[in-house]
């Protein structure tokens, strides 16, 4: 039959397309139903705590230096034993990230000594403002799970004396 | 002329616009649908329950939206483009019966508008005018991507419409007749698709150039022209554009039903059943509907399936393929009808063997061409 070939893979087209009319849909319902990002997916920051409420943040400002997009700007404050914030000396007094500047690299991430900010996996960031595009600390903390683990804290002195707190693998 | 037969005329005529402009918004979801089906999507599912509301939000859309006029457009043919283009497509309809003679309350109801006896012909010409449309809307754009959609459109459609016409002929030599009513008749005992298969074949793919649907779309080739003749179109303007292609396509799945594929006759397997129309007259428009969505869906089927071809190549297809293919079958439907009257009836079988074998040599030769070792070079 090699005279009708041109039918004949025609034909074999229309077979192909007319068989997946058949299959299953791919399509996923997106906002009442939502795939699982994958581990190491790179979405919105999170600031991160200890368990005890105390912010993990000790306001270095490394990830603003770490940043190739300049996305981060970091003010940090000391703290005192009777306004503690972080465990450290200091603690940052703002922490504003600009969601429309950012990349999503991570090397604030990787730069951060304490590992308090993590890429966490939230992808939706729409804004219909280019001021809601900047994003304040309270936005980026992690929230806690009780009132009383807010921050700032009371606490005693002679508990949190080093400049940076102690870490479980500093090699990590 | 009496009173009570144009306000029958006025109700026909109406309802007949309605329906084909309610058809061209449910044709999108149709069209929607099957595509995203056939791509493994589930389509428009949002509006409405299985997003049945959909073509009325996209209506809703286009009226609001701002339709700008292009800086040294000509303002008068760019508003009057679209309307030239949707009317055609609108009044072709006119002539193709719906369904049989009725008798509703003692009144004898037909289900077409007008039974004129070259009721072909005037299929023909209106199908030709659209053209104009298309070619004045891309060239009052003001616009050169427009401008070249409109071009291509005009030489495509006036090349294809020859092969059209010729497989109409093999349509009006088979029934003897150009009144639409009397085609469908002739088709009582064997639909003509089955007596010129080839015709049939020659009509289904120039109908796909003519009313610009993939793989001949041709002139709004989005890759090529940003749209083709109606890039400086949008809102209603644009709609109506739209409309027409869309009415265009269930005009000529109407046309095609009735020509080669009985018309509102019923299915071979309904025949002499209580399902003919003879015995239920009520169910031709339900039959012809069922046709028309089978043959959009071959439409829709096709365009899912097959990549856009090379312009060049569309007409060489349709100037050395389809055009000599048709005036083949012509002949030879011709001949068969003289020797059938003439010598056995018998002969009425020689029309689908002989152009069979016409068009597989034509299949051949096709083959051969695109086989010779140089052609990818032209």
């Amino acid at each position: 039959m090699r005279v009708v070939e041109p039918v004949v893979e025609l034909t074999r087209g229309l077979w192909t397309t007319l068989r997946s009319m058949f299959e299953k849909p791919v399509t996923i319902q997106y906002p009442e139903q939502k795939r699982p990002v994958r581990p190491r997916f790179r979405g919105r920051h999170v600031l991160k705590r200890y368990e005890n409420g105390l912010e993990k943040c000790i306001g270095c400002a490394l990830c603003a230096a770490a940043c190739p997009a300049d996305a981060i700007f970091v003010e940090s404050a000391e703290n005192t034993d009777e306004e503690r914030y972080s465990p450290g000396e200091r603690y940052a007094s703002t922490y504003e990230i600009n969601m429309l500047r950012c990349i999503y690299c991570g090397f604030c991430e990787d730069a951060c000594p304490t590992e308090a900010i993590v890429l966490g996996d939230n992808y939706e960031l729409s804004f219909t403002d280019r001021r809601q595009a900047i994003y304040p600390k309270d936005m980026l903390l992690e929230p806690v799970a009780d009132v009383t683990m807010l921050t700032p804290q009371k606490t005693e002195p002679g508990v949190y004396t080093r400049s940076v707190p102690e870490m479980k693998d500093p090699s990590d | 002329m009496n009173f009570a037969l144009v306000v029958e005329w006025l109700i026909k005529g109406v309802v007949l616009v309605l329906i084909l402009l309610g058809g061209f918004a449910y044709l999108t979801y149709y069209e929607r649908k099957a595509l995203a089906r056939i791509q493994v999507r589930i389509g428009p599912n949002r509006a409405g329950p299985w997003g049945l509301l959909q073509p009325i939000a996209d209506a809703i859309k286009l009226i609001f939206k701002e339709e700008p006029t292009p800086a040294r457009a000509d303002k008068l043919l760019f508003i009057l483009a679209p309307i030239v283009t949707l009317v055609p497509a609108l009044v072709i309809t006119a002539v193709v019966p719906w369904g049989p003679t009725m008798t509703v309350f003692g009144h004898k109801l037909t289900l077409y508008i007008a039974d004129i006896n070259v009721g072909v012909l005037y299929i023909m010409s209106v199908a030709s005018i659209s053209v104009y449309g298309i070619v004045l809307a891309g060239w009052s754009s003001n616009n050169k991507y427009a401008m070249m959609g409109g071009l291509r459109s005009t030489a495509q459609m006036v090349s294809y419409e020859i092969a059209l016409s010729l497989a109409f002929i093999s349509a009006i030599l088979l029934a003897g007749t150009m009144r639409m009513t009397d085609i469908v008749e002739a088709q009582k005992s064997i639909w003509f698709v089955l007596l010129q298969p080839v015709g049939t074949a020659i009509f289904l793919i120039a109908t796909l150039a003519e009313v610009n649907r993939p793989p001949f779309d041709m002139p709004e080739a989005e890759q090529e022209l940003t749209g083709g003749y109606h890039t400086e179109y949008s809102g209603m303007k644009f709609a109506l554009l739209f409309m027409a292609e869309y009415d265009k396509m269930i005009a000529i799945c109407l046309i095609g039903a009735t020509l080669f594929f009985g018309g509102f006759r019923e299915f071979w397997f309904l025949a002499n059943t209580i399902f003919s129309v003879d015995r239920m007259p009520w169910l031709g428009p339900i039959y012809i509907f069922i046709k028309i969505v089978i043959l959009l869906f071959g439409m829709i089927w096709v365009r899912a399936t097959f990549p856009r071809i090379r312009y060049d190549r569309l007409m060489a297809f349709g100037w050395k393929v389809l055009l000599p293919l048709s005036l083949a079958v012509v002949f030879i439907t011709a001949v068969g009808i003289i020797l059938a009257e003439q010598v056995n009836p018998l002969w009425m079988w020689g029309i689908p063997v002989v152009s069979l074998l016409v068009g597989v040599f034509a299949i051949a030769m096709i083959d051969r061409e695109l086989r010779r070792k140089d052609y990818a070079r032209r």
